[in-house]
């Protein structure tokens, strides 16, 4: 179980401190297939870094099964089991694609193991495993590379930052079906930031992040709803409310 | 019969286990250690200087050759002129490579010349190692110079790597292409300690159609320096492309200098360079894939100089 408890972030910034994160405690329960979606700025990928061990949080615990984690470094909070898929991963040059997928899995995978990995983000593995994982690939390739090591790393808590961001179409679909899998399994614990349906309505959980806080939590049936009625012709609740 | 030093060195420079097949070459301390030449490729010692030649008849195919050096004696000089004859249509895999284990006080070197006329429609690669070790504060010290004549339709890949040990380098590579002709030069370089390296490198492309690729590849750390000079020429309708990597640690300092002249309006060259140390995003990656810091690091410059 991971546990936030009174998580804040503060940055400097041209007038003075910006607050990123304003006291968030919450928790994920284990092998929860967790949503996270809000506007833009709202705060969630700061919340997954800080989670990682990306951002240090100004004040505040994390908790990962019962384990103080806050003072542990980003290889620890790996090792501990827990994993990150970056919105927009970086490039290596010379370091291929299998390499990056043995470094994750932590050992040599057979031929077929990497292939699988591939083949659940949509990419055909005979194509890609040889390649460099340099700007020879293109911005959704890389990314979809970037998932496949979440995969083959296969942590007990795997956090994805907007997994669907950059990905065509056809891929994407792929890619929801992977989702779906793991969904179905209920093996490992999932917190994905979305913005997109497909992927909201696989979750057990919605968390509403605006504003550096958690505005709503619950089922997709109930919290879905109130999102797309928030949303019409651009103008949200939270602007309505005036929390913006 | 080689000794275990000899024998280690060659698994480096050569990754000699054992005698390999082919036509073979080792030369130690100056001396011929062993000699064994195929139907096609047949290995002379020079008469006026010290060296060897080495024909390739024509259409030779899928052959090896392997000329390794070994220089075990402290405070040796080693000046040698190996020039390659390669026929017409031969396909021929030739990996040379020199070690240096330098246990004394005295600076060890071997200045390696290597000259290749590559003939019509020849294919040719060429592998590289350099290594140094030992424990001595002698240097040692590699200064090789490659010097290549492509004929028309010929291809060469041309691999230089230098990983470890070796305290003073200065590398040429000259190549002149013919038409229709390519050559591919990929260098490889780390550098740690205080030790110095210079690579300077002249391709001309003189015959329609010629390409050339140039990749260089190099890691400068603790205080060590390097200089890349590359430069390409353009003198018909022809490619080319120079692509300096380098990534800096600690107190090094890398200087690259590439250059391209075009002097025909059908030549088209590109240079980049880039230097600069490990992007920290790269390690942060690996670091949430359950590598510390230093083995993201290690991994990351493993890759780099593949």
């Amino acid at each position: 179980m991971l546990e936030l408890r009174n998580i804040s972030v503060t940055v400097p910034a041209e007038n003075g401190d910006a607050d990123i994160l304003k006291n968030i405690s919450l928790t994920l329960e284990d092998k929860k297939f967790v949503v996270v979606t809000g506007p833009n700025g709202g705060g969630k990928t700061t919340l997954a870094k800080v989670i990682m061990g990306l951002l240090t949080p100004s004040a505040g615990q994390i908790f990962y099964n019962g384990q103080d984690i806050t003072a542990l470094s980003i290889a620890q909070r790996a090792k501990l089991g827990i994993s990150y898929g970056f919105q927009q991963p970086p490039r290596f040059k010379g370091m291929k694609v299998s390499d990056l997928l043995r470094i994750a899995a932590g050992r040599f995978l057979t031929h077929e193991e990497a292939c699988s990995y591939l083949t659940k983000v949509g990419l055909c593995a005979r194509d890609y495993l040889d390649r460099d994982v340099d700007t020879s690939l293109s911005g959704g390739e890389v990314k979809r590379i970037e998932i496949a090591t979440v995969l083959a790393k296969n942590a007990d808590l795997m956090i994805y930052d907007e997994p669907e961001a950059g990905i065509d179409l056809w891929s994407f679909a792929r890619l929801t079906e992977t989702f779906q899998e793991l969904h179905d399994q209920q093996q490992k614990t999932i917190l994905i930031i979305s913005h997109q349906e497909r992927i909201i309505r696989l979750a057990d959980e919605i968390i509403l992040v605006a504003n550096g806080q958690v505005q709503e939590r619950g089922p997709v049936e109930k919290i879905y709803p109130m999102i797309l009625n928030d949303t019409v012709a651009g103008c949200n609740r939270l602007e309505v409310e005036g929390k913006c | 019969m080689l000794n275990e030093i000899q024998k280690r060195i060659l698994e480096q420079v050569a990754d000699m286990a054992k005698i390999p097949e082919g036509a073979v070459n080792i030369r130690s301390d100056g001396q011929k250690e062993y000699r064994h030449n195929t139907k096609n490729i047949q290995i002379t010692s020079k008469t006026d200087k010290e060296g060897i030649d080495i024909h390739i008849a024509p259409f030779t195919k899928d052959e090896e050759v392997h000329i390794p050096v070994i220089v075990t004696q402290s405070g040796f000089h080693d000046l040698v002129y190996n020039d390659f004859f390669i026929g017409e249509g031969a396909q021929v895999n030739i990996v040379a490579g020199c070690g240096i284990s330098n246990c004394g006080d005295c600076d060890s070197e071997h200045d390696g010349i290597h000259t290749f006329h590559v003939g019509k429609n020849a294919k040719v690669t060429y592998t590289e190692k350099h290594y140094g070790e030992g424990t001595g504060t002698g240097k040692r010290i590699l200064n090789p110079q490659t010097i290549l004549y492509l004929e028309e339709g010929a291809s060469v890949t041309l691999e230089t790597v230098q990983i470890k040990g070796v305290d003073d380098t200065k590398r040429y590579t000259k190549a002149e292409i013919g038409k229709d002709a390519e050559i591919t030069i990929q260098e490889k370089l780390l550098t740690h300690g205080d030790q110095h390296a210079v690579s300077e490198m002249d391709v001309f492309l003189n015959g329609e159609n010629a390409k050339t690729r140039v990749i260089s590849r190099s890691v400068a750390q603790d205080t060590s320096s390097q200089i890349f000079y590359p430069r390409v020429e353009g003198n018909c309708a022809c490619f080319g492309h120079v692509q300096c990597d380098a990534i800096i640690m600690g107190n090094a300092k890398v200087r690259a200098i590439p250059e391209i002249t075009c002097n025909h309006v059908d030549a088209s060259l590109i240079h980049e360079a880039a230097i600069g140390r490990i992007a920290g995003e790269q390690i942060t990656k690996l670091m949430t894939l359950g590598l510390t810091a230093e083995e993201a690091e290690e991994e990351i410059l493993k890759g780099f100089l593949r």
